[in-house]
């Protein structure tokens, strides 16, 4: 039994917080939500090597595992940094099944290209049909469809909305459905392909986050060899890195939460020292440590135990989403009225936390996942 | 990251596994109701049996009778014993916790009398530490020992909580031997025979209707000079030990609580139209994430302990998380299968029953709290009324602040 990180994580992990502290992220992220310009940090990735994580080897990556995205993801969390590995990631888990060509893998392993994952939700053991977020309301889309044509091309169409790190991606990768059979199949598409549109929306409340509405109209892409099985797990895999940069943000809450309330007297008392406050932390620390155990359980289960990786990364996810708003709303209580002005840190978490827990589904639909995972598990 | 055995392990678990195997006949079915006496005496003998086995203190010493092995392999026997549905030892917290105090801090006299006994349950211990008045504050307990000029102690209080103090030989017992002393530092730790004259044991019934502890009295009880636990007047020390042992069996059996998401998840799609309701999916959901949790928290406190690290106070968090998911489950079981569930024959109405005692036992979670926030996260604590003062005068203290 060993349930804790190896060696060689806690040095990518720290070599993770060493590269993002060289920027100044947090007051990046206040500065572009009034047009402010955000770091360019795909260098970092690309220098740091995170950019081929999930890339087999003979491919030119790196050949790691889920766990270790989730832990370059944490990192990126903590400080707010704004690097699409989000999108980029789950895109190369998929094509890292084969599809495209050797030098295209090449590129985009070294970040030379840069991909974004165009996901769909797997079915479930109520709907079995394959969906996409929509723009708007409870209803979710269907999937794009996809047409197989000649020379292992396909046309696509359909839209997804809400797309983290669509826009100013080299490759897209689309998860749609086949026409008729309703089969997942995964697409690629290459910059400024025919019937292609990435429109960036607008009004994004965490500016570090950037979203896009793709379109595909009758697009012609070639066709990934990835299966079922992997676009499945690329959409869990996508919760995992979420639930990840939410464990980072809640760790950063937790010890500026910490900090104040040790420093900040009332009543000839530090607030600290008062049960309201230090319960309201202990939760806080409570629910970190159960997101983080359930990282682990989701990294855990990518490799040694697949049939519970859907129910691990909602786990994941659920967790750390609620883990999150509640620490970004602790952090500015805490802290008291100024805790909630423009000028502090803690609304920029609290952004994070609000437009993290609505992307892919959204938190809930995660708690979902997980019940119907148990439930049909349980029923069998 | 591995949840595999590593090939000591998996042959030590084969070798538990055959010996359950070969064994599992001897074992009574569960723990009975209704037949008490004939239950514990069954009970009694399956420990026996896995004594033998040497399956019983297995992080004990060799020469006090255990194996010297490390708590991964308490973990093996546990997660074996569990496999087998067959149930544990009968005297988890003597040979758990009360046990490896003994070892820690008693004389070689009390260790040769009282440790085999315990080991092979010819012998049953209880834990005398919580009072009526003093169950978080621990140490402001008032059992009073009084040394006699021939070297023997005059007992007299109460305590409470004390799980099987019925059928129990002997008792490990705080008391407090130096009131003006301040509160921490007047208290010992006692042998106490549970047969002596002067010791009065009622069963105290719960909320189910079944009596799962005691409240114990002590009238003028005689201990024989000797039956003192560690240093007189360093029975706080003493006490930190047993619930540091406290924490290790709560950590090295986190796994089997029973409060697992699977088994509340099979009660819940019984009923197929619940399974696709989304109130209770939403509800089930959110139980499950926090059970889970608990569940693979629990293997970041076992490889901390196989690496020779005692649990901190932050493994208390995990009884929070673990009763409250708990709370949750059985919500939403009585929810989905309606009165049915709180029936006193179905294991629903049990577990509903025992969880609001069980948020208190082994500290409330406002104490948890507490300590996590101070010695976790360093937060300052709050001020008290109990500093620098005799423990004599804090009560007359304490009287006052009421009075105003």
């Amino acid at each position: 039994m060993n349930f804790d990180l190896s060696d060689e994580q806690v040095l990518l992990r720290e070599a993770a917080r060493d590269a993002f502290s060289r920027v100044r992220t947090v007051e990046a992220a206040r500065d572009a939500l009034e047009g402010g310009e955000l770091p360019d940090l795909w260098p970092t990735a690309t220098t740091a090597g995170w950019t081929g994580l999930l890339i087999s080897e003979e491919h030119g990556g790196a050949g790691l595992s889920a766990i270790d995205a989730m832990l370059v993801a944490a990192e990126a969390g903590r400080v707010l940094a704004s690097v699409p590995l989000l999108g980029h990631l789950p895109a190369t888990a998929i094509v890292n099944a084969g599809g495209l060509d050797e030098e295209t893998l090449r590129k985009l392993a070294a970040g030379e290209l840069r991909a974004a994952y165009v996901p769909a939700r797997p079915g479930d053991d109520v709907d079995s049909a394959w969906t996409v977020d929509p723009r708007g309301g409870r209803r979710r889309a269907a999937a794009p469809t996809v047409v197989r044509g000649e020379d292992g091309l396909a046309t696509v169409s359909g839209s997804v909305a809400w797309v983290p790190d669509a826009v100013g991606a080299d490759v897209l990768v689309v998860v749609g459905v086949e026409d008729g059979s309703g089969t997942p199949v995964a697409v690629a598409f290459g910059p400024g392909a025919d019937g292609v549109s990435v429109e960036a929306a607008t009004g994004i409340y965490d500016a570090t986050r950037p979203l896009g509405h793709v379109t595909l109209d009758g697009a012609c892409g070639r066709v990934l060899a990835a299966d079922e099985e992997q676009l499945r797990r690329a959409w869990f895999l996508a919760h995992t890195l979420i639930a990840a940069e939410s464990l980072g943000a809640v760790e950063e809450c937790l010890e500026r939460s910490v900090a104040y309330a040790k420093e900040r007297y009332t009543f000839g008392r530090a607030i600290g020292s008062y049960q309201a406050v230090k319960h309201a932390l202990t939760e806080v620390l409570r629910r970190q440590e159960n997101t983080r155990s359930l990282l682990y359980y989701a990294g855990w289960a990518y490799v040694d135990k697949p049939d519970e990786f859907a129910a691990a990364a909602s786990a994941a996810r659920a967790c750390g989403g609620a883990a999150l708003d509640f620490a970004a709303r602790e952090v500015i209580s805490v802290h008291g009225g100024i805790g909630a002005t423009w000028e502090h840190d803690a609304p920029l978490f609290f952004r994070r936390a609000q437009l993290s827990r609505r992307l892919l589904g959204g938190t809930g639909d995660a708690v979902d996942r997980l019940a119907g995972e148990m439930l049909a598990g349980a029923a069998a | 990251m591995d949840l595999n055995d590593t090939p000591e392990q998996a042959a030590y678990r084969a070798e538990v596994r055959a010996w359950l195997e070969q064994n599992a006949s001897h074992a009574p079915a569960t723990r009975g109701r209704g037949d008490e006496e004939g239950a514990v005496e069954a009970h009694r003998a399956w420990q026996r049996k896995l004594a033998e086995g040497g399956y019983v203190g297995v992080t004990w010493p060799a020469e006090h009778g255990g194996q010297g092995k490390g708590p991964l392999h308490q973990v093996v026997i546990n997660q074996e014993i569990a496999r087998a549905g067959v149930p544990g030892i009968l005297d988890a917290i003597g040979v758990g916790m009360l046990g490896p105090t003994l070892i820690a801090h008693g004389s070689d006299e009390q260790k040769q009398r009282y440790l085999a006994p315990m080991l092979h349950a010819d012998e049953v211990w209880c834990q005398l530490f919580s009072e009526p008045a003093a169950g978080s504050d621990l140490a402001g307990i008032q059992s009073r020992a009084k040394k006699q000029d021939d070297g023997s102690w005059r007992l007299s209080g109460q305590k409470v909580w004390t799980t099987n103090a019925h059928f129990a030989s002997y008792g490990l017992l705080l008391a407090r031997t130096d009131p003006d002393a301040h509160k921490h530092k007047g208290l010992t730790m006692f042998v106490v025979p549970m047969d002596a004259e002067g010791v009065t044991i009622r069963p105290l019934r719960q909320i189910s209707g079944e009596p799962e502890f005691n409240e114990v009295f002590f009238d003028d009880v005689r201990l024989d000079p000797g039956s003192e636990v560690g240093p007189v007047n360093g029975g706080w020390g003493t006490a930190l030990t047993t619930l540091m042992f406290e924490r290790l069996t709560i950590g090295a059996g986190s796994e089997g609580m029973g409060y697992r998401a699977d088994r509340f998840a099979r009660a819940i799609a019984s009923d197929p139209a619940a399974a696709k309701d989304p109130e209770v999916r939403a509800r089930f959901g959110e139980l499950a994430t926090e059970l889970l949790a608990l569940r693979f928290t629990g293997y970041r406190l076992l490889t901390a302990i196989s690496r020779g690290q005692i649990p901190g106070p932050e493994a208390g968090m995990g009884k929070i998380t673990a009763v409250n998911g708990a709370i949750a489950a059985g919500d939403l079981i009585a929810d989905v299968l309606g009165p049915e569930a709180l029936d006193p024959k179905s294991e629903w109405s049990y577990l509903i029953s025992f969880l609001p005692g069980l948020k208190s036992a082994g500290g409330t979670e406002e104490i948890l709290r507490n300590t996590v926030g101070e010695r976790v996260l360093g937060l300052p604590p709050e001020p008290r009324l109990d500093k620098g003062i005799p423990f004599s005068e804090l009560r007359a203290k304490e009287r006052q602040e009421v009075a105003s």
